[in-house]
């Protein structure tokens, strides 16, 4: 056994991201980690790679504990993380990215010719030994890239290789040499965790699988001796809870239609739905589908290809955020420490920087209407602060969610786009967040909600749609879909017909 | 991730302008201390610090565009030259026998045309401000030589007449037997031309240093030029755009994170020009005032003056990541910077030994802002 891990439990304040997981990875395997996004896959890498410590369980590296303080650590003993975003350094030609940190050096100075050995010796590992060594990585393509980000977990003489969704930017073809790749790797006795949403992939490259949900190992085994729809059992394998509030609402007319939207990049494709007042529709997928593209480039943060949205009857200008809010959509970004909010600004600038122009008279702020805007919405929105005055960096992941929320409420939209509402924040917030959104609805506004979670979706939605590789591919009423269904529409295959494979 | 609020604001972070008002006082005490072992002398007398605040005006126009540009995340590395050419245009125009008033007007629009250009570049092309303004650096310098055909201008006009009044202390020149300003013909830009009457004869009362002869002013004392009273009218007026009106708020916003500005529905690019532009026009004005100063358009004027500004502004609290920074603060920090200055002389120092100093006080102010952000959750 290469790799052996006992009972590892990590939590995050009131958070639990890992409840007891179990992991074994032998020497010369391949085993697939699979689970829905927020079930603890990142977090678990983040113990193995020692950028976060376990709360409880045991870590055990070819038979000697194996308790990592720091990335360095973790690489040093030789376990190496292939992330979804490269980390080389783009300007260094590929000789010096592959020993990057690891320069074999004397008196300070590299040792050129141990330098090429060890990096001819790690690209035959990779059965790549022809690429150029002087050229800048940033001029390889990502699949190059990939390939010079495995060779330096060789030349750094890794024993275990944890892959996080490798093929998530890679051609058909770049994947076969991945897997490649891989198999290469497996048979010189590395031991290999490979993480993906896509179970084909899965099969295609490893032996046996361990399957994660809401922070535990719920089942592994043989690959071989367990079907898909086995599998998504295992994924899911759970109840909708009391957490969503319900409440009767008659459903209006559309107050915005979205009909043959392109992103700028390729992402999304074709997509067209419409939301009436009263409604709240959800948009599942998996990340990357193109979900946040939708709202970004339906409210003009990215500038669509082509494409309309008429919000009430008007046709919006495509790429001006400005327009679109006094249109009045109102977006809640998925990134509120980097794009969500000032976070060394005050709670009240927060709240209502995007209508300030209400709070002024002559082109000058009154500050005791915007402490008093700030002081209700952070009642109605039961935010934890001292005051409206301090800066919202200080306040806790929830109640930081709370202030973007409520700055859509100050702004009065009528359309509120939600990317990932709930993400990384505590059940008592996401309870604040819910009956709000239901509030919203009753009062006629229309509520489109992008979300990962899957429970979330199914116990607040009217309508969901299923995002898969850019485009739209299935709108239903919620009553239409289970999470199963869900997740097999998301993974790229007809819900009807889940065993088939299909790529 | 708890729910529990553990907010405790330092009092750096609740009242922000203390910590650069007491660097300056620290300053200045030093100083006063230091002096008197010396040599016997005040460092804090009346005319010192009358002359400390004349010799801040430049850099504290400056710091007045300045502070909204770093606010709102960019840097103006041009100020210094443009100070130079807007300079040298007024000083050529009054040359060729303009009126005061125009060639003032002329000067900071030029600035402002500078500022404009910057911003629509920056916020046009996306570039990096440090590079935009880096290069409007050089090419302003160029034009201020090419204007002033690389040498001093010289115009006929006296020292407390026209645009020379802005800067010049009337009164000192009494003293020296020159024309009483109030009685010269050409009062042009002086006191009695820009307030009323009967605020001239409240301010004369005060100006006499003797209770028994109240409005003579034939004994010499200080009282500010107009320029001073202009920058404070000013200075007062800035503070409260940026504080409290909804483009100051949407200043802020941009520096602090420009992602959210878009997000917000702010139209970021024409605020970027926007910012630009109107310190390009405090920096024309600073322009006035230091050939006000001079009495002559000099082409070299305002060499690293842009340093000096920037400084001015980090002392006084802003962060160059922007989103933070005050006006009253870097007004402090100006004050802070010409005490060094004017205590160093007096003290008898080295110009390098002020070198050193200012680059102390430089990394200590921003300690004091890295101590002042601490607590913020990243």
């Amino acid at each position: 056994m290469r790799l052996r891990l006992r009972g590892i439990e990590k939590s995050f304040g009131a958070t639990r991201a890992l409840a007891g997981v179990d992991l074994e990875a032998r020497a010369g395997e391949v085993l697939a980690l699979i689970g829905e996004n927020g079930a603890g896959k990142s977090t678990l890498m983040k113990v193995i790679s020692g950028a976060h410590a376990p709360d409880a369980g045991t870590m055990e590296l070819d038979g000697q504990p194996f308790t990592p303080r720091e990335p360095r650590a973790s690489s040093d003993a030789g376990v190496a993380m292939i992330y979804q975003e490269l980390t080389l350094a783009p300007h260094l030609n590929v000789e010096e990215n592959l020993v990057l940190g690891r320069e074999p050096s004397r008196w300070g100075l590299v040792n050129r010719r141990e330098r090429r050995e060890r990096v001819r010796k790690a690209l035959d590992m990779v059965s790549h030994p022809h690429l150029p060594l002087d050229v800048p990585v940033r001029a390889l393509s990502v699949a190059q890239q990939q390939i010079v980000e495995i060779a330096r977990a060789c030349a750094s003489g890794a024993r275990v290789v944890i892959l996080d969704e490798p093929t998530s930017s890679l051609g058909r073809h770049d994947v076969d040499i991945l897997f490649g790749i891989i198999a290469r790797l497996a048979e010189q006795g590395v031991a290999l965790i490979y993480i993906s949403h896509f179970l084909e992939e899965c099969r295609a490259v490893a032996k046996r699988y361990l399957v994660l949900r809401d922070g535990k190992s719920v089942g592994s085994g043989e690959l071989a001796q367990i079907d898909n729809t086995g599998i998504i059992r295992l994924m899911v394998g759970r109840e909708v809870t009391e957490l969503y509030p319900q409440a009767p609402r008659t459903l209006g007319e559309p107050v915005i239609a979205v009909s043959g939207l392109d992103g700028p990049r390729g992402k999304p494709r074709g997509v067209s739905f419409q939301v009436r007042k009263g409604e709240i529709f959800g948009i599942a997928g998996l990340i990357g589908s193109g979900r946040t593209e939708i709202l970004r480039s339906v409210f003009g943060l990215d500038h669509a290809a082509a494409g309309t949205v008429t919000v009430s009857g008007r046709r919006l200008a495509l790429g001006a955020p400005g327009r679109s809010l006094d249109a009045g959509l109102g977006l809640l970004s998925e990134n509120r420490k980097e794009e969500g909010l000032l976070l060394n600004r005050d709670l009240a600038d927060n709240l209502t920087l995007s209508r300030l122009g209400v709070l002024a008279k002559g082109g000058f702020v009154s500050r005791s209407k915007q402490l008093g805007v700030a002081n209700d919405l952070m009642k109605r929105l039961d935010v934890r602060a001292k005051s409206a005055t301090q800066a919202v960096g200080t306040l806790s992941g929830g109640n930081q969610q709370k202030i973007a929320f409520g700055r859509l409420l100050h702004q009065e939209a009528d359309v509120f786009l939600l990317d990932e509402p709930t993400r990384g924040i505590d059940v008592g917030a996401k309870a604040v967040l819910y009956r709000q959104m239901l509030d919203m609805a009753r009062q006629g506004k229309a509520v489109v909600m992008v979300s990962s979670y899957l429970p979330e979706l199914l116990g607040m939605c009217d309508t969901i749609g299923v995002m898969c590789r850019g485009e739209l591919v299935a709108v239903r009423p919620r009553r239409e879909w289970d999470e199963h269904s869900l997740l097999t529409a998301a993974l790229g295959r007809d819900s009807d017909a889940p065993d088939e494979t299909n790529n | 991730m708890s729910e529990k609020p553990t907010h405790r604001p330092s009092w750096l972070h609740r009242y922000p302008l203390l910590g650069p008002m007491f660097g300056l006082m620290f300053v200045l005490l030093l100083f006063e201390g230091m002096i008197y072992r010396h040599s016997g002398m005040n460092f804090l007398s009346p005319e010192t610090i009358g002359l400390i605040i004349t010799q801040t005006t430049v850099v504290a126009t400056g710091t007045l565009g300045m502070t909204m540009v770093i606010v709102a995340g960019g840097i103006d590395l041009s100020a210094g030259s443009v100070v130079a050419m807007t300079g040298v245009i007024a000083a050529v125009m009054l040359k060729h026998g303009y009126s005061s008033w125009l060639a003032v007007a002329v000067a900071i629009l030029a600035g402002g045309l500078v500022g404009a250009i910057n911003g629509t570049i920056i916020a046009r092309f996306k570039m990096m401000p440090f590079i935009v303004t880096l290069g409007a650096m050089s090419t302003m310098r160029g034009f201020a030589q090419m204007f002033g055909d690389n040498q001093k201008v010289n115009y006929n006009l006296g020292r407390v007449e026209g645009v020379n009044a802005l800067m010049n202390n009337p009164y000192s020149l009494h003293a020296a037997g020159a024309t009483p300003w109030w009685q010269a013909g050409d009062t042009g830009l002086s006191l009695p031309a820009i307030i009323p009457d009967w605020l001239f004869g409240i301010l004369k009362h005060f100006m006499s240093p003797d209770s028994a002869h109240p409005g003579d002013l034939s004994v010499p004392l200080w009282m500010p030029p107009v320029g001073v009273l202009i920058l404070i009218v000013l200075t007062i007026i800035m503070s409260f755009v940026l504080n409290r009106s909804v483009f100051g708020r949407h200043i802020f916003a941009l520096g602090s994170n420009e992602d959210t500005a878009r997000l917000c529905g702010l139209r970021t690019r024409t605020l970027k020009v926007l910012v630009y532009t109107l310190s390009g026009m405090f920096i024309g004005l600073a322009g006035i005032f230091a050939l006000s100063r001079l009495n002559q358009g000099d082409v070299t004027v305002g060499m690293g003056l842009e340093l000096d500004i920037i400084t001015a502004v980090v002392i006084g609290g802003a962060s160059l990541n922007g989103g933070v920074g005050s006006i009253w603060g870097a007004i402090i920090g100006a004050l802070t910077m010409t005490s060094l200055h004017s205590g160093s002389v007096q003290m008898g120092w080295q110009s390098y030994i002020q070198g050193i100093i200012i680059g102390i006080v430089i990394v200590l102010a921003a300690g004091v802002d890295k101590i002042r952000s601490r607590g913020l959750k990243g």
